[in-house]
């Protein structure tokens, strides 16, 4: 039996409005059928996103649906969780919000290990606001505030997730749906804080400005320059310049935030009874 | 069991108030002078069941105070001049999403890193325009220490009932001092909830005029699934570029604070009666104009006070009224000028305005302030 | 009516906002009078100039901050130079006078004791600088009973310290008996 999208469709809300050939469609369908695996109610999820194409999402979707400030996402979704710990709080964002204007929330929010799912859509572009260079914009690939090619190096968001202590972190692709699928139920899964990174193509903004005008040729590239965990393994450094490594990067165990908080909680309730008897 | 008095750090009786008030987040980050509220909510929060969470920067903190109330749970951050600049990005959600939250600014001097540890009132213009956009707020600004406990309190009350983000304005000299309070009885204070739908979830509408000025707003994973953003928005809270309903929503916003004055509204006032000059300062300031006021009358000058504790929106009628009566208002704050532009607009040339600012991080005294009062009789 | 302000200046460390503290909660818990402290602060954290103002009276304080300053208490000519200028002509200045040597005679009754010296000779502990200070400070002024500020010294003492605070507190009333002010009887159920 086909999947139910319209299940987790907010419907009244359609058309969307990302364009022709976009890959955020991917992600969120990946999304949608890994909830499903997880079982749980809609009452019981919400979706956060800060501003762009990405975070458009949260608005399509039946859930508990937040859509804050550029970049914020993260900090929203931090007071959430801990208000609910037992409930079930994903932030999606794009390569822009989580990495340049919300990077300090990126990083605090992998080191407290916070039970949260960051799934990062990274399209390498501000779409959006008109195809503006983002953190992720490979060195020498344009925009159109990098018309010379970007001369600055991309930010690899998986290693400083890893880096500032997520502790489930994988990377898929739009051309690889199912395997997206499976690292986002993982991270669902996993206890702590979590990252997705999705690469994906934006055939309008960066596509276009790249010699690569269309939808599958983007797509096409983004398969080609994709190296499994395993592989890369094997493969000595230079031949790994200008690629990505895909898979499930990382998966540790660390104490998750809200947990510790219980706990702090009841230390804290333990030594004024003790204060007062 | 009935309280004892006791000394209270201004800054202290702040975050205990709060939490009397039934606030149970907390998020801030580390800024002179107003650390102790955060401090004192470290500690105390996980006694009553509540979450303290330092983030790591102003912006943050704003941002997980909205997200905490959002699910239900009463929140307030607190600041100073600088972080109150960072919050302004997320106070202004709260202002459009209509999230309830307090957010406490103790000020001192300013702009930028100004005078950490000195005090000022230089923040007020930021309070009520700081972030951009038209948007709606309230201000409260109290003087003593009694006024500090019921101001937070009404606080976190008008930002239940409002569905508003309400600041409490404090200064460094508030902040710090140490007076005589009995703290009151739970059975004293009356406490506002937020209203929540009484309408079943497939006909909640978190921005539905038909339910009133102030919609209720359900909490997130109560069964009310709907969305929330900072874009303009139509009832239901999704997306729209409609001018016609963009304008109806915000004339409803203002009409939340045009019909609840009475309630918003609080002042003191002081040898007014045939005053023919009267003080207008709020604050530390505002104790040393009362201070002030007595040495005149002491010396036969009809002179009076009128302490305005609500800050924004401000008492235009009242302030009025004192135009038509006083030959002229002294305005004294610890900045160049900034609550009396809104006293000049009300008294719009039927008194004489005259301000009295002082900045560089010592208060005006009460001996200045009788000079200028003598000045002008 | 009872109006008192009193000032007590040092450098950041050796306490002196802690004790204003402690005068002021003598006066609000246990006289039953009112009181506000106002402390000033630097970014220093240690060695900067710091005062803290105490304004006692037997009516509400509307003003926070001293403004005629009857007594001020210098534990450091720095926090001296910086902070004697609201006092009082005629005002009282106690000086620690190993530390506070230039004062303007002129203008102030000037008091001296070797407060810190005193510390360390008679209790061992430099920490109980504030204890003598406040038992000189009420010894000389009055502003609250004697009993008031042995019990607000005893609940601010650490656990442990009571006893040797005590015994500060009175050397302090001892000094200001030989600077000449009468000083109430010690009340024994406190220690």
């Amino acid at each position: 039996m086909a999947f139910d999208y319209e299940k987790y469709l907010r419907m009244e809300r359609m058309p969307h409005m990302w364009c022709p050939g976009c890959g955020i469609g991917i992600v969120v369908k990946a999304m949608l059928r890994a909830i499903e695996k997880m079982g749980w109610s809609q009452d019981d999820v919400a979706v956060v996103s800060g501003i762009g194409c990405t975070s458009r999402t949260p608005g399509y979707l039946d859930f508990n649906t937040l859509h804050t400030t550029h970049g914020r996402a993260l900090a929203f979704a931090t007071g959430l969780k801990l208000a609910r710990p037992d409930k079930h709080v994903i932030v999606i964002s794009g390569d822009g919000d989580a990495a340049a204007i919300g990077g300090n929330h990126f990083l605090h929010a992998c080191r407290r290990n916070i039970d949260i799912t960051l799934i990062v859509v990274n399209n390498y572009i501000y779409g959006m606001t008109g195809g503006q260079a983002s953190p992720t914009t490979p060195f020498g690939m344009r925009a159109s505030t990098a018309p010379y090619g970007a001369v600055d190096p991309a930010m690899d968001i998986c290693q400083v997730a890893i880096a500032a202590g997520a502790t489930y972190v994988a990377r898929g692709t739009v051309a690889q749906g199912l395997l997206l699928e499976r690292y986002i139920l993982n991270g669902l899964k996993h206890k702590g804080f979590s990252v997705i990174e999705a690469m994906s193509d934006c055939p309008v903004q960066y596509g276009r400005r790249n010699r690569m005008s269309s939808a599958v040729e983007m797509i096409q590239w983004i398969r080609d320059h994709g190296v499994p965990v395993t592989r890369a393994k094997e493969l000595p450094p230079e031949e790994l310049e200008g690629k990505f490594v895909t898979g499930e990067l990382h998966v540790a165990e660390r104490p998750e935030y809200t947990e510790e908080y219980r706990r702090l909680i009841e230390k804290a309730q333990k030594a004024a009874e003790g204060a007062h008897g | 069991m009935a309280k004892e008095v006791r000394l209270w750090e201004g800054n202290h009786l702040v975050a205990e108030a709060a939490i009397l008030a039934g606030c149970r987040f907390f998020a801030g980050y580390p800024i002179t002078p107003s650390s102790e509220i955060a401090e004192y909510m470290a500690v105390r929060l996980p006694q009553v069941g509540g979450t303290f969470i330092q983030m790591e920067d102003e912006i943050a903190s704003m941002g997980a105070i909205i997200g905490a109330s959002l699910a239900g749970v009463k929140s307030m951050t607190a600041t100073s001049g600088p972080g109150f600049s960072l919050k302004q990005e997320n106070l202004g959600y709260a202002c459009m999403a209509e999230i309830p939250v307090v957010v406490v600014d103790v000020m001192r001097g300013g702009p930028s890193t100004g005078l950490p540890t000195h005090p000022s009132q230089m923040d007020v213009m930021q309070a009520r325009w700081g972030t951009h956009g038209d948007h709606w707020i309230i201000a409260l600004a109290p003087a003593f220490i009694h006024e500090i406990f019921w101001a937070t309190v009404r606080a976190f009350n008008l930002s239940e009932k409002l569905r508003i983000p309400v600041i409490l304005l404090l200064d460094e000299i508030l902040a710090h001092m140490h007076e005589g309070f009995r703290l009151p009885d739970s059975s004293e204070i009356e406490i506002v909830d937020r209203a929540k739908p009484t309408v079943p979830p497939d006909r909640y509408f978190p921005y539905d005029e038909s339910q009133g000025d102030v919609p209720p707003l359900a909490a997130f994973f109560s069964g009310y699934r709907f969305n929330i953003t900072g874009l303009n928005h139509d009832k239901s809270g999704f997306p729209t570029t409609n001018p016609e309903i963009i304008q109806r929503d915000m004339e409803r916003q203002r009409r939340k604070i045009e019909r609840h004055l009475d309630e918003i509204l609080w002042w003191d006032e002081h040898e007014l009666e045939g005053a023919e000059l009267a003080v207008i300062a709020y604050g530390s300031i505002g104790r040393s104009a009362h201070a002030a006021v007595d040495r005149a009358r002491a010396l036969g000058i009809r002179a009076g006070l009128f302490r305005p504790i609500t800050l924004w929106p401000f008492p235009e009628k009242r302030v009025a009224a004192l135009a038509e009566q006083v030959r002229t208002i002294l305005v004294p704050e610890m900045n160049m000028g900034q609550l009396v532009l809104e006293v000049e607009r009300v008294a719009a040339g039927r008194c004489d305005v005259v301000p009295l600012g002082k900045v560089g991080g010592i208060p005006i005294d009460p001996p200045e302030i009788l000079e200028a009062i003598k000045a002008r009789v | 009516m009872k109006h008192y302000e009193l000032r007590f200046g040092g450098v950041g460390g050796q306490g002196v906002i802690l004790a204003g503290a402690i005068l002021a909660e003598a006066a609000v818990i246990y006289d039953g009078l009112y009181a506000v402290q106002s402390p000033t602060y630097t970014a220093q954290v240690r060695g900067g100039a710091t005062k803290v103002d105490v304004i006692i009276s037997d009516r509400p304080v509307i003003y926070p901050r001293a403004t005629e300053i009857d007594f001020f208490l210098a534990l450091a000519q720095r926090s001296y130079d910086v902070f004697h200028h609201q006092l009082k002509d005629g005002g009282i200045v106690l000086v620690d006078e190993t530390l506070v040597t230039r004062v303007d005679e002129d203008r102030y009754r000037v008091l001296r004791v070797p407060i810190t010296d005193l510390a360390e000779r008679e209790i061992g502990r430099v920490v109980v600088v504030n204890a003598i200070s406040l038992g000189l400070t009420v010894g000389i002024t009055g502003v609250v009973s004697r009993r008031a500020i042995e019990q607000a010294v005893a609940a601010r003492a650490p656990k442990g310290t009571v006893d040797m605070n005590l015994k500060a507190l009175n050397l302090g009333f001892e000094q200001a008996a030989r600077l000449g002010f009468p000083v109430e009887e010690r009340t024994e159920e406190a220690v």
